[in-house]
């Protein structure tokens, strides 16, 4: 079965009509991340138990939308008993105990989880090269860098070896792979989504959210997710509405806002090509798009990196290898075991994360950088929530370019960073935020960024779901996968 | 401009080592991107309060009542090392510390 040219709901009927079992469809996905793995290393841990399981839901019968349907997580989010590494070294024989309250609630709707899927060691990264367990490659070019730090479940959707994947999204990880993959990506509200079970990044920015080819998968799949859960205190109590119900196409009367800024100088001409013949397609639709200006933007790189950098400090301070993990041999004392297992366990990327934040947080430091950070984050705050005022959405391109080469950024952080200039404002504010597919610039995906309001991503997925049915980006077959199937 | 002997002591806070070979290249990537943050102080924000933690939920209060989670032996299944339902570690208190 040709997973790309399938949907939930597809799949879904076909298992009801008895066209499939769970079990094979498990079996086929497991086959196909297997075929594919020499070459684009999507997952780090394939899920072997899934058939039984699946098994278990053809026995019992079909029932919701999700049941019987694969999906993968990333290798942030914890499983009991299969192993999570976060894709680090530290991390590397890491069997849970306990599972994440999203994959509880997936598991409980019946959907089958196919394994763990690459990322930039603990999602710090842009590319997945930070991973302890290799880069995964772009399915549109083998010499490309599939994005990150969600580049596994984005590449792994890509190529077709199940619908939807979840991710996680501190400063543009999902929506960035999504662009760079030309699939959809949503990262929810803060607190939409329970954080139970997700390795921790930045604690005030980092959220889960789902990736699929089509919008409205991505839908079934965060109506399933979302919710108040009594072991994350930062998630919301509000109701969850049945997004893949309420999708709707009318995009009349919608206000969309443009930030100038987002326009930003390095950004690829075809990148801004296909995002204004996106809001082309929206004016026509009857939506309004003017030109409004968000200042402070200029310095969300900066604010993100010394807010995230700190929180991550702070949260990476459990590994000691102590408890779990990778525990260095030859040690003299506690105190040189705390070290030692840190030092060789921690990869170059999370190091500097991690000394980045001990430095903002130091005497000395805190009040220049910690505090200052978190004092632009109210202004930028403020600037996002008066647009938001007057308008429904708030649009530009997910990324300053397409997918670049693989080793291109890897040992200049400061480039790397600034790529998630376009990303970042959402996670900063707090914001629903998704990248839907465009075009194609020089044969590469491009996403254009979706922005709302607080905990109205249905009118995020709305105007995702109204491109995605004007432009039909996922009829396109990921060029280095043509000839396959 | 951060010094090298700042980037040990941060080190050092950070319970982190580095090799001779890399320390300067750290040094170098570091200053680079601390001065990248340093734009920040062009931002006037008299009188804005920082925002530190995000979501709309405060205080969660839950009936004090036990719940079950895991059994000890489950919480040990990932310990490197253990000695009879224990975590093993090395040395704590050094001898020269006692004396």
């Amino acid at each position: 079965m040709d997973i790309k040219k399938e949907t939930i709901a597809s799949l879904h009927d076909k298992l009801v009509n008895k066209d499939v079992t769970a079990e094979e469809l498990a079996n086929d996905a497991i086959n196909k991340i297997n075929a594919n793995e020499k070459k684009l290393n999507t997952f780090i841990t394939v899920n072997d138990k899934a058939p039984e399981a699946a098994k278990k839901i053809d026995e019992d019968g079909i029932k919701g939308p999700l049941s019987g349907i694969p999906i993968a997580f990333k290798d942030n989010i914890v499983t009991n008993g299969i192993k999570t590494t976060a894709a680090s070294k530290i991390l590397y024989n890491f069997m849970p105990v306990y599972s994440a309250t999203v994959l509880e609630k997936l598991e409980a709707a019946g959907a089958v989880d196919i394994g763990k899927t690459n990322l930039d060691e603990f999602a710090m990264g842009s590319s997945t090269e930070t991973s302890y367990f290799d880069t995964t490659v772009n399915p549109w070019d083998l010499s490309r860098v599939p994005g990150g730090s969600s580049g596994g479940s984005a590449a792994a959707v890509a190529a077709g070896e199940v619908v939807a994947a979840l991710g996680t999204d501190t400063g543009g990880s999902i929506r960035q792979p999504a662009a760079f993959n030309g699939i959809f990506g949503i990262k929810p509200t803060y607190g939409r989504v329970s954080r139970w079970g997700v390795i921790a990044f930045a604690s005030s920015l980092d959220q889960v959210g789902v990736l699929s080819k089509r919008v409205e998968d991505s839908a079934t799949v965060l109506s399933a997710m979302a919710g108040h859960d009594d072991h994350d205190s930062t998630s919301s109590e509000k109701p969850v509405p049945d997004y893949r119900a309420d999708l709707s196409k009318d995009m009349s009367g919608v206000k969309i806002a443009v930030p100038k800024e987002f326009w930003h100088e390095g950004t690829h001409p075809e990148v801004l090509e296909n995002v204004n013949k996106a809001l082309d397609a929206y004016k026509k639709m009857g939506a309004t798009v003017d030109e409004v200006s968000l200042p402070s933007l200029k310095h969300a790189v900066e604010v993100y990196y010394v807010l995230a950098s700190s929180e991550a400090s702070s949260n990476l301070q459990r590994y000691d290898g102590v408890r779990y993990g990778f525990r260095a041999k030859d040690v003299k004392n506690i105190k040189d075991l705390f070290v030692k297992s840190r030092s060789e366990g921690f990869g170059d990327e999370v190091k500097r994360r991690i000394m980045l934040g001990t430095f903002a947080l130091s005497a000395g430091a805190y009040d220049a950088y910690f505090k200052k950070a978190a004092e632009v984050r109210t202004l930028f705050i403020n600037e996002m929530n008066d647009v938001l005022k007057d308008y429904d959405l708030i649009m530009g391109p997910s990324t300053t370019t397409p997918a670049f080469k693989i080793g291109e950024k890897v040992d200049d952080p400061l480039a790397m960073y600034m790529n998630d200039i376009l990303t970042i404002p959402a996670n900063l504010a707090g914001l629903p935020a998704a990248s839907v597919p465009a075009g194609l610039a020089d044969g590469l995906p491009v996403g254009l960024q979706i922005i709302g309001r607080p905990f109205d991503e249905q009118s995020v997925f709305n105007a995702a779901y109204a491109l995605q049915e004007e432009n039909k980006f996922y009829e396109k077959i990921p060029t280095a996968l043509k000839g396959e199937d | 401009m951060i010094s090298k002997d700042e980037i040990l002591h941060v080190a050092a806070l950070a319970n982190l080592k580095f090799e001779d070979s890399e320390v300067d290249s750290f040094v170098s990537q570091l200053d680079k991107i601390v001065n990248m943050e340093s734009k920040l102080s062009s931002v006037d924000t008299t009188g804005v309060e920082p925002t530190y933690n995000m979501g709309d939920t405060n205080t969660v209060f839950r009936e004090d009542k036990g719940i079950r989670t895991q059994t000890r032996e489950q919480m040990l299944e990932n310990v490197p090392e253990t000695d009879n339902n224990l975590i093993k570690v090395p040395t704590i208190v050094d001898k020269e510390d006692d004396e």
